[in-house]
């Protein structure tokens, strides 16, 4: 099967700092891919690469036949890649609606239209089903500044999802999150994201959620990865546990 | 519901207005027709100003609109308002179209600092250009409106700008609840979310601004013919600055806020100059520091941001 | 050829004093990032009070400490009215939105505008004593008034003082760490709010210093404030915000435009000026020293 996402030796440099060193990787549709690994391995640089954001010192990265290394955010995620934040990129003053409203209006096209409203009966049906997908229905009409950091993540990801995103990249979905929480609010992204059939590539430093939600782990050190493989291989790994997990023996946790 | 309720708003006030051709006296319709036309160039700023741009030099565009119908007039002998208003928005958006590739590329104060350099440089071309009559400006003729040959120019002009006002207000109430004009919000409270989302930041503030550059050269028409006459003082810093606070006071949130203010400032300037000729800057500046420190959200759209401080992230 | 060296000689006059002003508000901006809009309306404070002194104090006899006096009043005039400005209204604003910050210095422009003209009136001051009493040197057949050179001599003095001062001092370089980061150097103890005060009287002054030097070749009146201010955005643009170095470079390359303007062309100098500065930043849009942002997400 054809790779959705690949990369080949992808490199980025800030100075003396190396925070990609050939980093060569191929995802197949329909992973879920957990990406781990200690702060500053280069795990954000990595997606930021990959959406465009950051353009990397070398290397190239490939959306099924097509070469994209060299595109913007904007043309990445038109594409078919789209992501989430490490910390929420919302807009602080609009009500959570809005803002679904204001990213399914740019989904439709890049350029908006001057003079036909914004609220649109279709628009707002499709906000509101996301809106359920996500079962964020009640906090509809709060503004986004008044939110509690677990609601702020999900619709950090639901307007990445608005488009229907072929790939989906999630910054750290869980940091900031209760640790009660975490585990019911993956579980809807889990859901929605299955039902529109997006592949998935997860930064996570929880290690649990990791193991649960994942089917293949990359573990990121020093900028390389040093393992890929299933989450049972990867996470036992002489350096995996070294570098990321932590020198104790790993133990696994069965949860209801 | 509240769009119709603005519209009906503007349509009845352009009823009003038009009727009162009839009953006003001169000095009303003088004082509308300088407001109307004012007014548009603060509406220019208050779009962009829901981008969170400040544009200190929205005195060019006013300027550049007053020189191209002066100069059609005078050197060219154009006597139809069509003609006129056709060159001042393709001048116009001609000149936007070159800056705005600059100055979208940037935000904030260097924003602001570009385009009250850019009106000056405008000041300075004009002052030193005698063929255009130097500080002195020159004057604007009669023209006909559309065909139409009015008794009193000053009728023609009134209809004209009570007409080309409301249709720009009309189309700014739109614009205000359509897509653009929640991405100007959105473009100013997080600019990396709409690339995200898939929209060129850039190319939409740059629209954005030959937009609003357009509208205030149509204000800086109407202004001239009201008057008679243009001078460089149009570009001048002074006069963007007041078109800045008139934009301030009002707000950015409703389409009538530009129109009202710019009638009250009319009132307030006229009486205030003849007590306090060499202090009105300063009250300017006083009222502005008031607001800005008692009422920030007397700026209401202005200062929209949650924090005035953001979080940097801390890791990578 | 002729033309070539007047234009030299008169860009780096320019050079000498846009300098000394961008300086002044590339420092306030690297520290505080604030670009002062009222950055200009301390060159006219400095211009006024060097020629107002100028005006009663050379019309009487003896002059041997005109100029010390000029400066030292501009001086005076910059510590004074930076004290005010931040003591008595920026340090209760800072951390402001930026949309906020833009009007509050435009607001302080407004005020001191007028200030100007209250205190001094408005027709124009012609200081010109100072400026023809230093004599002539010919330089083939063109002629240069000695003060002109002065005021070359007086930047250059400023711009070895700000390095050494920022480069070779404790405080200088705590100011260098204050506008690299200053985030980690509150963390680092380092008094934040005192550097703020500091840097804001010392750009105020070196605006003043600018104004004083130049006012004996001007005509001194209200309005060069805001010519000034644009000048001077254009110098730190190019040179890039926060740089001294920049400021420098900036101003020689502003300088030397505006002097080929001047002496070939002269409605389009501003023209030229914003040109250049537009050819830079379509080049390097942090201008020719200043760093690129840090990364936001």
């Amino acid at each position: 099967m054809q790779p959705i996402v690949r990369t080949e030796q992808l490199c980025r440099n800030f100075g003396a700092v190396v925070a990609a060193d050939n980093i060569t990787v191929a995802i197949s549709p329909g992973e879920v891919v957990g990406v781990i690994g200690a702060n500053g391995a280069g795990k954000t640089t990595f997606v930021n690469m990959v959406t465009g954001y950051l353009k990397p010192s070398a290397g190239k990265i490939y959306f099924r036949d097509r070469d994209i290394t060299r595109l913007k955010p904007r043309q990445v995620m038109r594409i078919g890649i789209c992501r989430s934040f490490q910390i929420a990129q919302l807009f602080p003053e609009l009500s959570v609606l809005d803002n679904l409203l204001v990213a399914v209006s740019s989904s439709d096209s890049a350029w908006p239209h001057f003079l036909k409203p914004l609220k649109s009966p279709a628009r707002i049906a499709a906000a509101e089903q996301v809106l359920a997908d996500y079962r964020i229905e009640g906090f509809r009409d709060t503004v986004v500044a008044t939110l509690p950091q677990g609601v702020r993540k999900l619709v950090d990801i639901a307007m990445a999802m608005v488009s229907r995103p072929a790939v989906l990249l999630l910054d750290e979905p869980t940091s900031g999150v209760s640790v009660e929480e975490k585990f019911a609010m993956l579980d809807t992204i889990m859901a929605a994201l299955r039902g529109a059939g997006a592949t998935t590539l997860f930064v996570e430093h929880d290690i649990e959620i990791v193991e649960r939600y994942a089917t293949r782990v990359l573990a990121f050190y020093d900028g390389r990865i040093i393992a890929d493989a299933d989450p049972e291989t990867a996470l036992n790994d002489a350096d995996v546990r070294r570098y990321v997990v932590g020198s104790q023996i790993h133990r696994r946790q069965v949860r209801e | 519901m509240a769009t119709d309720r603005t519209l009906l708003g503007l349509t009845l006030a352009l009823a009003a207005l038009l009727l009162g051709v009839v009953v006003f006296p001169q000095w009303l319709t003088f004082l509308v027709m300088m407001s109307l036309a004012r007014g548009l160039v603060v509406l220019g700023i208050v779009l962009q100003m829901r981008a969170g741009l400040v544009s200190f030099g929205q005195g060019l565009y006013y300027c550049i609109g007053g020189y191209t119908a002066a100069m059609l007039g005078s050197l060219y002998g154009v006597r139809e308002v069509a003609v006129l208003i056709v060159a001042a928005i393709l001048v116009s958006t001609l000149v936007a179209l070159v800056l705005g590739t600059l100055l979208s590329r940037y935000r904030d104060i260097f924003f602001a600092m570009l385009s009250m350099a850019f009106s000056m440089i405008l000041y300075g071309l004009l002052v030193k250009s005698p063929a255009l009559g130097s500080t002195d400006g020159f004057n604007v003729p009669a023209m006909t409106f559309f065909g139409w040959k009015p008794e009193a120019q000053s009728t023609g002009v009134y209809i004209l700008t009570c007409v080309l006002a409301f249709l720009i207000a009309a189309a700014y109430h739109r614009y205000q609840k359509s897509p653009a004009g929640y991405l100007a919000g959105a473009i100013r409270e997080n600019e990396i979310r709409v690339e995200y989302l898939g929209s060129s930041a850039q190319s939409l503030l740059h629209c954005k601004y030959v937009i609003a550059s357009v509208i205030s050269a149509v204000g800086g028409l109407l202004s001239a013919l009201a008057t008679g006459h243009v001078d460089p003082e149009m570009a001048y810093w002074t006069t963007s600055g007041e078109f800045v606070f008139i934009a301030i006071l009002g707000g950015t949130g409703h389409v009538a806020a530009p129109f009202i203010g710019s009638t009250l400032f009319s009132l307030v300037r006229t009486y205030a100059y003849q007590f306090f000729p060499y202090t009105w800057q300063m009250i300017l500046g006083l009222v502005l520091l008031l607001i800005i420190v008692f009422l920030p959200r007397g700026l209401w759209s202005l200062v929209q941001r949650a924090n005035s401080e953001k979080p940097r992230a801390a890791d990578r | 050829m002729l033309t070539l060296l007047a234009i030299a000689v008169d860009g780096l006059i320019y050079a000498s004093w846009l300098f000394m002003v961008a300086a002044g508000l590339t420092l306030i901006y690297g520290v505080m990032k604030i670009l002062n809009m009222a950055h200009g309306s301390m060159f006219a404070i400095g211009a006024y009070t060097s020629a107002w002194i100028a005006g009663w104090y050379f019309a009487g006899g003896d002059v041997t400490w005109g100029y010390a006096l000029m400066l030292g009043g501009a001086i005076a005039a910059g510590v004074l009215v930076g004290l005010v400005v931040e003591r008595g209204l920026l340090r209760f604003l800072y951390g402001r939105d930026p949309v906020v910050m833009i009007l509050l210095t435009y607001a302080v422009l407004l005020i001191l505008e007028d200030v100007i003209k209250l205190v001094w009136g408005v027709d124009p001051y012609f200081a010109f004593q100072p400026y023809t009493l230093l004599g002539r040197t010919k330089v083939g057949p063109l002629t240069f008034s000695n003060y002109d050179f002065g005021v070359i001599l007086v930047a250059a003095i400023i711009g070895v003082g700000l390095w050494w001062g920022l480069n070779r001092t404790r405080r200088g370089k705590l100011l260098l760490a204050v506008i690299h980061d200053r985030e980690m150097s509150m963390a680092l103890g380092i008094d934040v709010r005192a550097y703020f005060l500091l840097t804001f009287v010392i750009g105020s002054v070196l605006g003043c210093i600018a104004g004083a030097v130049t006012a004996p070749a001007i005509s001194v009146a209200p309005g060069i404030g805001v010519e000034v201010i644009v000048l001077a955005f254009a110098v730190v643009v190019i040179g890039g915000l926060g740089s001294v170095g920049g400021a420098l470079v900036g101003a020689l390359i502003v300088g030397f435009s505006r002097a080929t303007a001047v002496h070939l062309l002269p409605q389009v100098e501003l023209f030229v000026i914003f040109g250049v500065m537009s050819l830079v930043l379509v080049v390097r849009p942090q201008g020719l020293f200043g760093r690129a942002q840090p990364r936001k997400i």
